[in-house]
């Protein structure tokens, strides 16, 4: 009896290799774990900092070795599907997440340590913080948490099935929520930050829950390519499917941050320590927007032409209110923050247009915006005043005559974003308002040029501030970071000027593999 | 391939603007020298290419350099020259070491930045007018705001930033609209065509659009240009950067790449979309009547010497684009020769002017006056640009002013006789302006002026004698320009018009 019951459950396949990407953050994450719980104080960053590089690095080689034509199965039992998009996502996480690490290893910049609380459980402002401060302490766990939310970011871009999709958010998130709340500097804004982020992030979940289990009860299936089959076939309630297919893209959007579920990204961005932001920033927009990909081209593509309208309106949406509120901002974090919802708007431009070419745009996109998001706020540690960070504005006046490399840095990175050619921001735009003509999106795409105008005004006043007032007394100073943070902002500024001047190296690496598994 | 001699000239900038940041030890020359021979090596450069250009050729363009650039669009890195552009080459090649020769004096400090900019304005200059590819075209187009957004706001006036601003959105808007007609342009060629392709020939040869898609591309373009030129109302801009820049950069921005803005209409707009071109070119032309005599009347009306040739600027331009769009062979090449002139002239007004004002620090009409006494070869070198720029018989004003009012004459009668009274105007804002700086009783501003030196006249001189020559024999120009507006009127379909009066034969 036993016997037959057995026979019938198919054993579960688990192709090692090709997962290994993912297993081996997962690894590295409970190698953390160990560290934490077994090692001195004192060794623990150094064997954090090589479990965690050696990790990424490996999962990199893994994703480069494994990701050409032969490495492209639906494994796990179909669970995950690591097709062209699926691996260029993960290695652009991997890239990204790396020079993330690189902010998170610093510990040059600020004279009491890294960017974290020494200890997380002290009162903000009492006088254990104090003592924990002085004696050097660090809150090492960050790096089991950030090791945790790569593997759920890799699993994430990767899901084939709304289950394992959901875990992967998961898996992701919360070591996010944590983070977000660890500042050293401003705690307060950094806890409230973090409770927020949770709160709004565990609704949205819930919700995309919900639709998943809508759509299960539709389509008889948590798998993509079963989904989309039992879409083209049932025939029970449209309102059911309608209601999963709403509920799934509000979970997504939150986490993309779209118009109008974006409220949570200017304080959460603001308030999280300066690395954590870029990783929010870089990393985490990648994994959200390939999630968004995969669920909508493949469980949903069958019923592009009921959810399209639907995008247009929220890209349109996304880009308009984020740029215009930007422009109202007077810190820097907040004012990228706001600027990362629109250029999130512009992706979904990309997005909404379904064809090969627009997977290959979105992915451009995401790439171009990530590495320069992550050097733009590398370059924010390096402004410093007495009390941390200087992210007010009005504060860096002539900030170009104290420093002309980090403003002229920093120049770039807001000249790409406000998309002026040569610079990848320009590659990016191009590709995604292609996409959409050609996907007869045209009056989106005149509403993006407007929104890419407004946006222009507040890259270009940083860049006005900086090079061309005077200095203020007593303003902010400039510091000289070590290797860790001056790797990152190096490679985000070459990536910067590479897609800018001869994107076609990376557009043909990405056309070539801009299809996805069903 | 022969030997890429477009490409050396567009690199010989770009190669000054490097050496500029190496070294002084490995180094024999000082940055000034550096770039002052970079300029005057790419205008040797360019004479070369002048010497070698086949103007009997019935080849669209020449010299052609080409490489693939990013193949998945089409987009290829093409340089040609047709005969508008070897003119415009030109205008740059003379201008930019004029300027550099001229401003030594405009910064100390930031110098050695102040020269980048300039190398990196005349590069993005040179491409610009060198492009054959659309997308490349596009992107130096946008690409070029960089170095005037950083010589407006670096080296400018006290509201510098808020100019540079203003400069750099105008800009950026009309290319955004630009970008979108850009990529609409680009499916259309792919459903036609079966390839994509950005190829300016090859849009305006093989390209047939519908009437409704071209006007709507022809308006997207068209908008980006109007704006760079800049062509009322969308010129706003102008006079402010032209307040609070200094004579150099001022002199690169209006002399120079404004003109991207006519020469995309010629270039561009005209071959691609033809059609659109002639319908609605009665309404441009219009438009830049109004804008010959807006902007001479608010020329005379303005207090400050900057903002005046500004708004006399935009009197120019209203010229140029007229000639552009009568449709006639000596309209079109009278705007070309218009480009050069107002070139020369802009040069002219704005570096001898900027001498005095620098040495006031200060730009008001008012506060000068009997400048002549203490300064009378900056008087002189005034006046002959001024009297070219308001077309004097013998200055190269006159024989492009002429030949647009010809052309245009003979198809829109009426708008050529309003655009006649702005010589009237012209008169008044440039006279006037003359008689209240630089003659009268000496101010106490005006008494301690110091007189150009040497090295200064010298720097200007090359403007004169290429006025008066262009003045007295504008052949080079209309026989370089020729063959190009030939070409270009047969894509357009448009005929010169009969002389009115027939020639006598018998009795």
């Amino acid at each position: 009896m036993i016997q037959t019951v057995l026979n019938t459950i198919p054993t579960p396949s688990f192709e090692y290799a090709l997962l290994s990407p993912i297993l081996v953050m997962f690894l590295a994450a409970c190698l953390g774990v160990l560290v934490e719980a077994f090692l001195p104080h004192e060794k623990r960053r150094f064997a954090h900092l090589i479990i965690v590089f050696t990790a990424i690095l490996f999962a990199f080689f893994a994703v480069v070795l494994q990701s050409g034509p032969n490495g492209r199965a639906l494994v796990a039992n179909g669970t995950v599907a690591l097709d062209g998009p699926g691996w260029i996502l993960q290695g652009t996480i991997l890239l990204v997440a790396a020079l993330s690490a690189l902010l998170f290893a610093e510990s040059k910049i600020d004279p009491l340590g890294d960017a974290f609380a020494a200890r997380a459980s002290t009162l903000p402002g009492g006088e254990e913080e104090k003592i924990a401060t002085k004696l050097g302490w660090a809150q090492t766990e960050i790096w089991p948490l950030f090791s945790f939310a790569i593997s759920g970011m890799l699993l994430f871009v990767t899901a084939n099935d709304l289950l394992v999709l959901f875990v992967a958010l998961e898996v992701m998130s919360l070591p996010l929520y944590l983070l977000a709340g660890l500042a050293r500097r401003r705690r307060l804004l950094s806890q409230e930050a973090a409770l927020k982020y949770f709160i709004l992030g565990a609704l949205a979940s819930a919700i995309l829950l919900f639709g998943s289990a809508l759509t299960y009860a539709y389509t008889g299936s948590l798998e993509f390519g079963q989904i989309s089959n039992g879409i083209s076939s049932a025939n029970n309630s449209p309102g059911l499917l309608t209601a999963a297919i709403a509920l799934v893209a509000v979970g997504m959007l939150f986490k993309v941050g779209a118009v109008p579920f974006h409220q949570w990204v200017p304080d959460v961005y603001t308030g999280s320590p300066t690395p954590v932001t870029s990783f929010m920033a870089g990393a985490v927009k990648v994994a959200a927007f390939g999630g968004l990909l995969r669920v909508f081209y493949v469980a949903f593509g069958a019923l592009v032409w009921d959810w399209r309208p639907l995008i247009w309106v929220v890209a349109g949406l996304t880009m308009v209110v984020g740029s215009v509120i930007a422009l109202a901002q007077s810190d820097f974090k907040r004012m990228l923050a706001y600027s990362s919802v629109s250029n999130g708007g512009f992706i979904l431009v990309g997005f909404s247009a379904t064809s090969r070419p627009a997977i290959a745009a979105v992915l451009i996109y995401l790439i171009a915006y990530a590495f320069a998001t992550v050097g733009a706020f590398a370059l924010l540690t390096l402004i410093r005043e007495q009390a941390g960070e200087s992210s007010t504005l009005i504060r860096w006046k002539g900030l170009g005559k104290k420093s002309p490399l980090v403003a002229g840095l920093m120049s770039l990175f807001m000249l790409s974003f406000a998309g002026i050619p040569l610079t990848s921001g320009f590659t990016a735009k191009f590709g995604v308002f292609t996409a959409a003509i050609s996907g007869g999106a045209t009056a989106l795409v005149l509403v993006g040029v407007i929104a890419s105008a407004i946006a222009a005004v507040f890259y270009i006043r940083v860049i006005i501030l900086m090079f061309f007032s005077e200095p203020i007394p007593e303003g902010p100073f400039v510091v000289v970071p070590s290797i860790f943070t001056t790797i990152a902002i190096t490679a985000s500024a070459v990536v910067t000027i590479i897609l800018g001047l001869f994107p076609q190296v990376v557009i043909d690496l990405i056309s070539s593999a801009s299809v996805f598994l069903r | 391939m022969n030997f890429p001699w477009l490409l050396i000239v567009l690199l010989t900038p770009l190669i000054g603007t490097v050496l500029l940041f190496i070294p002084k030890r490995f180094v024999a020359f000082s940055d000034q020298q550096i770039a002052l021979y970079s300029s005057l090596i790419t205008l040797l450069f360019v004479i070369v290419i002048a010497l070698q250009f086949d103007i009997s050729s019935s080849a669209t363009t020449q010299f052609d350099v080409s490489f693939d650039w990013i193949p998945v669009f089409g987009i290829t890195f093409h340089l040609g020259l047709t005969g508008i552009s070897l003119v415009l080459v030109g205008l740059t090649a003379v201008l930019t070491p004029i300027v550099l020769l001229a401003t030594e004096y405009e910064v100390q400090k930031k110098n050695k930045e102040f020269l980048m900019w300039i190398l990196l304005t005349q590069a993005s200059a040179l491409a610009v007018f060198l492009a054959r590819d659309l997308f490349l075209f596009y992107v130096v187009f946008e690409a070029m705001l960089i170095p005037i957004f950083f010589l407006v706001g670096r080296f400018g006036g006290p509201k510098r930033g808020a100019a540079a601003l203003k400069f750099i959105l105008f800009g950026l808007a009309g290319g955004l609209v630009m970008l979108a007609a850009l990529i609409w342009l680009y499916f259309v060629a792919v459903n036609q065509l079966g390839r994509g392709t950005f190829s300016i020939t090859a849009l305006s040869n093989e390209l047939k659009l519908d009437a409704w898609t071209e006007r709507w591309l022809f308006l997207g373009f068209f908008f980006a240009f109007a704006l760079k030129a800049p062509m009322i109302p969308g010129h706003t801009w102008l006079p402010d950067t032209a307040e609070q820049a200094t004579p150099g950069t001022s002199t690169m921005l209006i002399g120079i790449l404004d003109k991207v803005g006519t020469y995309g209409m010629l270039a561009i707009l005209l071959p691609i979309f033809p059609n659109a071109s002639i319908e609605f070119a009665p309404v441009i032309i219009g438009f830049a009547a109004l804008g010959i005599i807006y902007g001479a009347l608010v020329a005379i009306a303005q207090k400050n010497i900057k903002r005046t040739f500004a708004y006399i600027s935009i009197s120019h331009f209203g010229f140029i684009v007229m000639g552009i769009f009568s449709f006639t062979s000596i309209g079109m090449i009278g705007s070309v020769i218009y480009m050069v002139a107002h070139g020369l002239s802009t040069a002219g007004l704005f570096l001898t002017a900027g001498y005095l004002i620098r040495q006031k620090d200060n730009s008001l009409i008012s506060n000068f006056g009997g400048v002549t006494k203490a300064a009378p070869v900056m008087t002189g070198l005034f006046l002959i640009a001024g009297l070219s720029s308001i077309a004097l018989p013998g200055m190269a004003g006159f024989v492009a002013e002429f030949m647009v009012l010809t052309g245009t004459f003979q198809k829109y009668k009426i708008p050529a006789i309003i655009a006649t009274l702005a010589i009237v105007l012209a008169a008044i804002y440039m006279l006037w302006l003359y008689q209240r700086v630089f003659t009268g009783t000496e101010t106490k501003e005006s008494s301690n002026i110091i007189d150009l030196n040497k090295k200064q006249i010298l720097a200007l001189s090359p403007l004169v004698a290429l006025t008066l020559l262009f003045g007295f024999y504008p052949a080079p120009i209309i026989k370089i320009s020729e063959s190009t507006i030939a070409h270009t009127m047969t894509l357009v379909g448009a005929t010169d018009p009969q002389p009115m009066i027939r020639k006598v034969v018998n009795q």
